[in-house]
C-alpha cells in the first residue's frame, strides 16, 4: 500500500499498525511524539491497535514545549 | 548563525508582549545553509499551558504549521519562545525538552520590557551554545 509519512509517499505491506510504522520510521524519542492519521490525532493508547490503511496520511508532530 | 528579519522580529515581539504576563511560543521556518538558518517565516502559536513560567504548543497549530510549511517550500528550523521575567538563555527545563539537536532555539527576553533580547541557541543534551543571531532589513 502507499501511504504519506510526513509529506513523502511510502511503501509499506498492509495490516501496518501506526507503532510499527513508528518503529520503522526511526522516530526519535517517541514517547514525546504526538501522531495524526489523516489530520485526526491517534492517541497513544492506540497506536498498536490502529492500523493504516492505503491512501492515509500520517504525520509526527514532537511535543514543543519548555519552561523559563 | 541565524538571520531573521527586523518584520518577523516585530511579529514575534508584539505577539510576545500581547500575550503577557504568560510565555509566548511559535515556530520558525525557512532554508538551511549548513550548520546556519535563515528564517523566512515564523508562526505564532498558542502556549496551552498559559503560564508564565512554562510553554506548550498546542499540536493542532503545529499540524496546521508544518503544512504551511511544506507548501511554502520551507524547512523546519525550529521554535521560539519568550521568557517574561527571565534572562534569554535555555532553562533546564527548555534544555529537558529540546529533543533535536539539530533544531534552533530562540528565546526572547522581556525581563527589561523596553531592551528586548532575543538569542538563538543549539541545544545538546544539557549544554547550550549561543549560535549568534543576526537580523536584517526586510525585503
Amino acid at each position: 500500500m502507499t501511504i504519506t509519512v510526513a509529506g513523502n509517499k511510502k511503501e509499506y505491506a498492509e495490516g501496518l499498525t501506526v507503532k510499527q510504522l513508528i518503529e520503522a520510521e526511526n522516530v526519535e524519542n517517541p514517547l514525546y511524539v504526538t501522531v495524526t492519521l489523516n489530520d485526526d490525532f491517534v492517541k497513544s493508547d492506540a497506536l498498536e491497535t490502529t492500523v493504516i490503511k492505503d491512501g492515509d496520511a500520517v504525520e509526527f508532530l514532537y511535543f514543543m514545549g519548555g519552561g523559563c | 548563525m541565524v538571520t531573521l528579519n527586523n518584520e518577523d522580529y516585530e511579529k514575534i515581539l508584539a505577539h510576545a508582549i500581547s500575550c503577557l504576563p504568560e510565555e509566548a511560543c511559535g515556530l520558525i521556518a525557512g532554508a538551511k545553509h549548513g550548520e546556519d538558518a535563515e528564517i523566512q517565516k515564523v508562526y505564532l502559536l498558542t502556549n496551552t499551558d498559559h503560564s508564565n513560567e512554562h510553554f506548550s504548543m498546542d499540536p493542532m497549530e503545529q499540524l496546521a504549521a508544518v503544512k504551511d510549511m511544506r507548501q511554502h517550500g520551507l524547512v523546519p528550523l525550529g521554535n521560539w519562545h519568550s521568557h517574561p521575567e527571565s534572562p534569554s538563555r535555555p532553562s533546564e527545563e527548555d534544555k529537558r525538552l529540546a529533543y533535536d539537536s539539530a533544531a534552533h532555539y530562540m528565546i526572547l527576553s522581556l525581563m527589561d520590557r523596553a531592551h528586548p533580547v532575543l538569542n538563538s541557541f543549539r541545544i545538546y543534551g544539557s549544554e547550550s551554545e549561543n549560535e549568534g543571531l543576526e537580523r536584517k532589513e526586510s525585503t
